[in-house]
């Protein structure tokens, strides 16, 4: 029983986590209509630098800004330099290019840093807490991530609900041509929209760094698990992505802990293929559009 | 149609009847080393010519073909190691075990658009080789299995290079591949494959099955993708996980992309550059003597640029340029021919 | 006063546009009539930026925007309902309409009060997502989130595509009153010749990219063979 409690107490933190990465994925789909595999190499390249930071003595805080920061820069690149080119070309190009630049990302870590992954200091203590007289599976730093994770899902769940540019980029997402038509710079929400997403994805990557360690392929099971968080929460909604996430992180808790962790992966496979068979269109698919 | 089908397979069997000569002529001309090296090659031919007709003909992305060919590496080793069986069947039944992987994911995943089998392949890429870790006793974990070298048969001849003998059965599973999708990719099957890729909806209004007919194609390149596994284990005569990471199924993908895809050509440069770019990147790494770390990972670099700037330069797709290619070239025919004929009017 | 001066667009080897002209006043209602294909989709993205057009020009109140961009020419008062009439399905009744007024570099939805005067029926769906709305009220919608902009033109394509006789004649009815007392010039597109007539101060008949006729709707009325030959009468 205690197990079952420390497994789901980890699983909503990695969740949480899971969620995040998601939320990058899903708001890239909905700009662009693309999937993004290059996420996961996006943010370990930010967490490399927030790691770089770290070593060099500054506080953790400031690297973790700096992270984000550096994933806004880079996500508003990707758009701009990579994906804008290919945005008028055949889907499969726009994913081949991001698979293009996660494989030359990661190589590019491997020669800067070397392909062993280094350690990652956590912003609060990760003894879990105590409880009577046993520690559980949940730390200090674990609410920490549950906070942020919940805090950036909400604020940009009001980003997009109740200003200006939050219509304006949903306008821009759903219907280009008409958003145009409506004196909404297409080309720019969809750079914002990119670096939003690679904001998320860089806190995301700087918050699981501490349990991952970094290295040039160590977020490649993240970016798995979030794509499948994404696709059972409907590739659409960004609730479903974060809903998602946390049911992929106890379901994943759940199969590491008492199977193994080198099942986990399976576990995610096992999850994508029932959600496709059973429900392409995710547990939070949009109601369909009324015809008329 | 019987007999088109049957000038069909006449057809490919000369095609690899001419594929097995210059074969052999050239494991005949060259040393061990390059034996060992046309074996690679071969090997991977087989893995990446369905790969290139699923992305060139179905439009579609797997990035799970180091997966499938692991699951041919692991039958293969099991089937030799611990059952004895000859190694005809157990490359067949590598071949037949890995299409049943592909036909689970690809009934899933190919019913639908987009980036949906991409992600799932990519799933699998990252998920399949961990198996070996989970179940140690049966595959031996990180060790892996390892698989007693195939002797020579004795009609070779006593000084038959062993590694000549590793490049032929090699060679042999890739001819076998290359009949197989060349006659997939001349049959109805092929031109059921371009008209879904071009128009899902043109082509299920023209009665296409979209679904069973994109299916096949994965199927299919993941039964040639587990061969492809299955001769790698004999020739390296061991079976690993880490032999198979997501890092192998991305330098296919891109090797593919890059060879060009949609042509049996294409999977033949995809396969030499597998080969070869290794040893340029070492070559290239030593002359400007980089450092350790930057010279092991160049050749995922030059993949992952290459990837991108054949994306950029050419915007139209792959898809697009192919068919540009084949209008040029069909220009340049037929303006020779309307330049012959129309010289006696003047 | 929305002027065209002779533009020309070309898709690949067609012509769609052959050199049309045309000059709408402020307040006035110019039809734009002509058959499938005649290239009315055309010249409306023409003159809104949608389409390059490859000679000619268009000027908005002398000043001239035929090379300017899309979201710019918004800016300067000029919308554009499409054809198929352009909600976005996944917004609420009241985000579409905010939208229109951002158009106008409105913070928030000032004007809304007013539009939901002028449509009753968006008002009380306001909050549900444009896809729930039926075929009128999703042209009441488009119409007036174009009208937030306070535009002083406004290009309108097809607007009675699929609409009932009675809904048509009240959407007309509507467009009428607005360009009066807004002052705005309407360019209204449409296939059912009868009713644009019905409201229009001005009618051009378009045939494969060519002005065919430029003249009052009283005189095109008077002239049958034309009537027949471009509109099936
Ligand atoms: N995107 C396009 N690419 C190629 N040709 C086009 C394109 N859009 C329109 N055309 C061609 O341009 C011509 C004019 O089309 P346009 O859409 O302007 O006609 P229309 O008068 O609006 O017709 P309808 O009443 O059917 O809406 C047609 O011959 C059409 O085939
Ligand atoms: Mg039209």
């Amino acid at each position: 029983m205690t197990q079952f409690i420390d497994l789901t107490l980890s699983g909503i933190s990695n969740g949480a986590i899971y969620a995040a990465v998601a939320l990058a994925l899903v708001l890239i789909w909905r700009a662009t209509r693309i999937v993004n595999f290059a996420q996961g190499a996006m943010l370990m390249i930010t967490t490399y630098i927030a790691a770089a930071l770290v070593e060099a003595g500054n506080p953790y805080w400031l690297a973790l800004v700096v992270a984000v920061a550096a994933g806004l820069v880079f996500g508003a690149l990707t758009e701009l330099v990579l994906i804008r080119r290919v945005e008028s070309a055949p889907p499969i190009n726009a994913v081949i290019v991001t698979l293009g630049l996660l494989v030359f990302l990661e190589a590019l870590a491997g020669m800067i840093w070397s392909d062993t992954p280094r350690a990652f200091p956590a912003a609060f203590s990760i003894q879990g807490y105590e409880v009577g007289h046993t520690r559980i599976l949940f730390s200090p730093n674990s609410t920490f991530i549950v906070c942020v994770v919940a805090l950036v899902a909400l604020a940009l769940g009001a980003l997009f609900r109740y200003t200006s540019l939050g219509l304006k980029l949903r306008a821009a997402a759903f219907a280009p041509e008409v958003a145009r038509l409506l004196g909404v710079r297409v080309g720019r929400m969809f750079t914002i929209g990119w670096a939003l997403a690679a904001g998320v994805g860089a806190l995301a990557g700087a918050l699981v760094a501490p349990s991952t360690f970094v290295g040039p392929s160590n977020f490649d099971p993240i970016l798995i698990f979030a794509f499948t968080a994404a696709v059972l929460g409907g590739l659409e909604s960004p609730l479903g992505a974060i809903v998602g996430g946390v049911l992929i992180g106890l379901v994943l808790s759940y199969v590491s802990g008492y199977e193994g962790e080198a099942l986990a992966p399976l576990a995610a496979l096992a999850m994508l293929l029932l959600t496709l068979m059973l429900r392409p269109t995710g547990i939070f698919a949009a109601s369909r559009e009324r015809r008329v | 149609m019987r007999a088109l089908a049957r000038v069909g397979a006449v057809r490919a069997a000369v095609v690899v009847l001419l594929a097995a000569l210059a074969f052999g002529a050239v494991s005949s001309l060259v040393g061990e080393y390059r034996d060992l090296q046309l074996a690679d090659g071969a090997y991977y031919f087989a893995a990446l010519i369905g790969l290139s007709v699923l992305i060139g003909f179905g439009g579609k992305i797997s990035l799970g073909h180091g997966a499938f060919m692991a699951v041919g590496a692991y039958a293969v080793a099991l089937l030799v190691a611990d059952e004895h069986w000859p190694l005809v069947g157990a490359l067949a039944a590598a071949t037949a075990v890995s299409a049943l992987v592909g036909a689970v994911l690809g009934a899933a995943a190919s019913r639908l658009q987009g980036p949906y089998l991409a992600g799932v392949t990519l799933t699998l890429a990252v998920a399949l080789p961990q198996i070996g870790n989970r179940f140690p006793e049966t595959l031996g974990g990180e060790n892996g299995l390892v698989i007693d070298p195939p002797a020579p048969p004795s009609f070779l001849g006593s000084s038959f290079p062993p590694q000549r003998y590793l490049a032929w059965i090699a060679g042999l599973g890739a001819l076998a591949a290359l009949f197989f999708i060349y006659n997939m990719t001349r049959s109805g099957a092929g031109r059921a494959l371009r008209a879904v890729r071009d128009d899902e909806v043109a082509a299920a209004l023209c009665g296409c099955h979209v679904g069973r007919t994109q299916t096949v194609a994965f199927v299919l390149s993941a039964a040639c993708a587990g061969l492809g596994g299955g001769l790698a284990t004999v020739v390296l005569q061991l079976a690993q996980p880490g032999a198979f990471p997501l890092e192998l199924s991305l330098r296919i993908f891109a090797a593919a992309v890059i060879g060009g895809v949609g042509s049996l050509w294409g999977a033949f440069w995809a396969a030499a550059l597998l080969v070869l770019l290794p040893n340029w990147s070492h070559d290239i790494a030593q002359s400007l003597s980089l450092s350790g770390n930057v010279a092991a990972n160049l050749p995922l670099a030059i993949y992952g640029v290459m990837l991108i700037v054949a994306m950029l330069l050419w915007p139209g797709g792959i898809q697009a340029g192919l068919r540009q290619l084949s209008g040029l070239l069909k220009r340049a025919y037929s303006s020779r021919h309307s330049v012959t004929q129309s010289n006696p009017a003047k | 006063m929305l002027e065209v001066q002779d533009l020309v667009c070309e898709y690949g080897a067609i012509r769609a546009l052959d050199g049309v002209s045309l000059q709408a006043a402020a307040g006035s209602v110019t039809a734009v009539l002509g058959a499938n294909g005649a290239g009315k989709t055309t010249l409306l993205r023409a003159i809104s930026g949608l389409k390059r057009p490859r000679a000619g020009r268009v000027a908005l109140d002398g000043r001239e925007i035929t090379a300017a961009g899309v979201e710019e020419i918004v800016r300067l008062g000029l919308l554009h309902v499409p054809e198929g009439r352009g909600v976005i399905a996944e917004l609420t009744v009241a985000e579409n309409l905010r939208l229109g007024a951002l158009a106008r570099g409105a913070r928030r939805g000032d004007g809304i009060e007013a539009i939901y005067e002028l449509f009753p029926p968006l008002r009380a769906r306001r909050s549900e997502p444009a896809a729930s709305l039926s075929g009128g009220e999703r042209q009441m919608l488009s119409i007036g989130r174009a009208l937030m902009a306070a535009p002083k033109a406004l290009l309108l394509d097809e607007p009675s595509l699929g609409l009932a006789p009675l809904i048509v004649a009240q959407i007309m009815g509507l467009v009428r009153e607005l360009c009066e007392e807004r002052r705005i010039a309407v360019l209204l597109v449409e296939q059912n010749a009868r009713s644009a007539l019905s409201i229009a101060d001005h009618a051009l008949v378009l045939d494969l990219g060519h002005v065919v006729a430029s003249e009052t709707p009283e005189q095109l009325a008077r002239e049958h063979e034309l009537l027949h030959a471009y509109l099936g009468y």
